[in-house]
């Protein structure tokens, strides 16, 4: 009873000195970034925080992070505080933060929010992503080149839209290079756990696959793929300091052209809540620098398909394609609409694994 | 001859207790404080933004309140096993279980008004919780098997079979692929009260608070509960039910955990999703050690590490101090308190050498 007296005692006593700091005014624009997982997750995270570095360097603007924020009510908390301080924009980097940033968006209709991966608007609130499965395609050129024994490893997260996607890109990339190879699929259910990711890449290496590529926020399946003499391919960042001898490119995120965009729109009065989808024209998505074990040959031809991606002469997911099950999901002479992209919940030929 | 020596209290200290309590946390603020300082931060203004965070306004306080319920509920369930002393670290498991029990009504009977939905989810997270309790209980009673093992493994089984349902058979059709149920219909939801953001479940702890408190002080059965945890054996000779009360404990640690969960997925996510498992069940275990028995302790705890979790959020936005400093504070303060229970119930005399 006394413990709990004194405890109260001191909360109060704590509330009365804290209560009335109020914040002087300000008349810098403060953006703020809620990250999903610590910034040295050298992954999604970092890569968020490297855009956020930039806009800071920008004049007359501050900014500030929260990182590691779990999706849900934690995440509410987050955003509600950041609006209450007077942040005049938001960026959520998690898909799971969306129905949050909805309520807190109704709430404080003078802030401007942007949700990564996301779908759901507001007046107040745009949603934003990039085309990182053009990225992928790309990559997917490179494992299949490099691979000896034609299969290849994916170590996977969640089988939701946005990865099923990226495995497709990187299998069509595969298939365009080496006909007869095919992409193995494991699912880790996390976005970052990097025990867990090396384990199953370890799992994909022992049965046969010798390159590994991910879409996992640490480099765990990277340094797996070292260990034993495979190839990697990275994702969201450069990962080759991680895997020096096996990291043969990455499918990498530049947000920073996107953010210093989306800042001066906001500070010109000129924001319009869009669901921005930029791909590898506006410079939001890329190829890490290739390994040194790279051939001249393989650099060239991915540096000439990917400048056609960025011209338009090529699209990704341009028919035929079939599922696996050898049903013809996208025709000859079409390309996939972004409708069709943003559900996808099948896997192309040339894939081995389910959706579960 | 030991310089030092180390004899228990046959009375272990009482006014000195609280003192002792204050010592603790001060030590833990002022090894935090270090810490910061290693970091490059001004460790006074982190501290007082610590605070502010936590405490400094109505939103504040109203942010912790509401992380606080969830809190005090699985350490409250915690707690009445550890009066028993049977060690219940199960809580994790039975909030998710609860909060499983909870969703399948609503998906069985979304059609419901929301007098019969409520209680009939708030009975089902109890059996969900209390059924996760119920097995190491038995277990315990049956095979002598060790409770916090089999409590601690079965949160990795409930935590799973919650991942199991999102993904598979409760998974929304229009949630692109990702994994959480539908979005609960108006009448699974347990309202705000007023126009504050605080909700119903409030009520329910400090309902669960008076009830336990009385049931501690003035019960036949509480007063069993206090004997048995101080020894089984003189339990026996005084024919009371240890074993009976060994499951009724965790049973009941349990469905209070469950009624934690069964408020998350209502009131707080109005989905069932994985990210519902935010270590409230791990938290409750180092608030029931911090408040030992009384509710009253065991609320204002929650309370402080609820402001905790709250404040080191306002510390990283204003200080960008790093998301891992939380649970290192909340560790430290749990290392502090233990070595300062120590000290309350064992005497310590320097005799010098001889």
């Amino acid at each position: 009873m006394r413990k709990g007296c004194l405890l109260l005692g001191m909360i109060f006593l704590v509330w009365m000195v804290g209560a009335g700091g109020a914040g002087a005014a300000d008349e810098a624009l403060k953006v703020g970034f809620i990250y999903v997982s610590p910034v040295g997750d050298a992954g999604w995270s970092y890569a968020h925080e490297q855009a956020r570095l930039a806009v800071e360097a920008l004049e007359g603007v501050r900014t500030a992070f929260v990182e590691d924020v779990r999706e849900g009510p934690d995440s509410e908390r987050v955003m509600r505080n950041m609006a209450r301080k007077g942040y005049d924009l938001i960026f959520a980097t998690s898909y799971g933060y969306m129905d949050s940033m909805l309520k807190v968006a109704g709430e404080f209709p003078d802030t401007v929010f942007m949700h990564c991966s996301g779908y759901k608007l507001a007046p107040n609130m745009g949603n934003y992503f990039g085309r990182i499965y053009q990225a992928r395609y790309l990559s997917g050129m490179a494992a299949g080149a490099m691979t000896r024994g034609g299969q290849i490893g994916y170590v996977a997260a969640f089988p939701i839209p946005e990865v099923i996607r990226g495995i497709n890109a990187f299998t069509i990339g595969v298939r365009a290079v080496n006909p007869k190879a095919t992409v193995r699929v494991v699912w880790t259910k996390t976005w970052y756990d990097p025990a867990t990711e090396k384990e199953a890449a370890k799992s994909l290496l022992d049965v046969g696959c010798d390159v590994i590529a991910q879409h996992q926020d640490s480099p765990g399946p990277q340094e797996a793929a070292q260990e034993r003499g495979a190839y990697s391919v990275g994702y969201n960042t450069d990962m080759s300091a991680f895997a020096p001898r096996a990291h043969l490119t990455a499918a990498v995120w530049n947000w920073a052209p996107f953010y210093l965009e989306v800042v001066e729109s906001v500070r010109n009065g000129t924001w319009k809540s869009t669901a921005a989808w930029p791909g590898m024209e506006k410079g939001i998505v890329g190829l890490a620098p290739f390994g040194p074990m790279v051939p001249e040959s393989v650099k060239t031809r991915i540096e000439q398909e990917k400048a056609r991606l960025i011209n338009g002469e090529t699209r990704v997911f341009a028919g035929p394609i079939k599922d696996q099950q050898g049903n013809l999901k996208i025709a000859a002479g079409e390309t996939a609409s972004d409708e069709a992209l943003l559900g996808m919940t099948w896997l192309v030929e040339g894939v081995v694994g389910t959706t579960e | 001859m030991n310089p030092i020596s180390v004899h228990k209290r046959t009375d272990p200290l009482t006014w000195p207790a609280a003192l002792i309590l204050g010592l603790a946390i001060v030590l833990s603020l002022s090894v935090s404080a270090l810490l910061l300082h290693w970091q490059d931060k001004p460790a006074r203004d982190a501290l007082v933004i610590l605070f502010q965070g936590a405490f400094g306004s109505w939103h504040a306080l109203e942010d912790c309140t509401i992380k606080a319920v969830p809190i005090f509920l699985c350490s409250l369930g915690v707690a009445v096993a550890f009066r028993l002393q049977v060690w219940n670290i199960g809580a994790e498991g039975q909030f998710a279980m609860g909060a499983i029990g909870a969703t399948w009504v609503v998906l069985q009977f979304p059609q419901w008004p929301a007098f019969l939905l409520l209680p009939a989810m708030m009975a089902a997270a109890a059996l969900g919780g209390g059924f996760c309790g119920l097995i190491p209980a038995l277990l315990k009673v049956r095979l002598r098997a060790n409770e916090i093992i089999v409590s601690l493994m079965l949160n990795y089984v409930c935590i799973l079979f919650l991942e199991y349902l999102v993904y598979g058979p409760w998974k929304d059709p229009v949630s692109f692929g990702f994994p959480m149920t539908m979005v609960f219909p108006p009448a699974a939801i347990v309202g705000a009260i007023g126009s504050s953001r605080l909700n119903w479940g409030l009520v329910l702890a400090l309902a669960c608070a008076v009830g336990f408190w009385i049931f501690f002080r003035f019960s036949r059965l509480g007063y069993e509960l206090k004997v048995c945890g101080e020894s089984p054996r003189v339990a026996g000779y005084a024919r009371l039910p240890y074993h009976g009360l060994v499951i009724a404990v965790m049973v009941t640690g349990g469905a209070l955990a469950g009624w934690a969960g069964f408020l998350e997925v209502s009131a707080t996510l109005n989905r069932l999703q994985p990210s519902i498992m935010v270590g409230y069940g791990y938290t409750a275990i180092v608030v029931a050690w911090l408040a030992r028995l009384s509710p009253a302790s065991i609320a204002a705890a929650s309370l402080l590490l609820a402001g905790l979790r709250v404040g080191v959020e306002n510390l990283q936005l204003e200080m960008q101090v790093p998301a891992a400093f939380g649970g290192i504070m909340e560790g430290v303060l749990l290392l502090t308190v233990l070595a300062g229970g120590f000290f309350v119930r064992y005497r310590v005399r320097w005799r010098g050498f001889s």
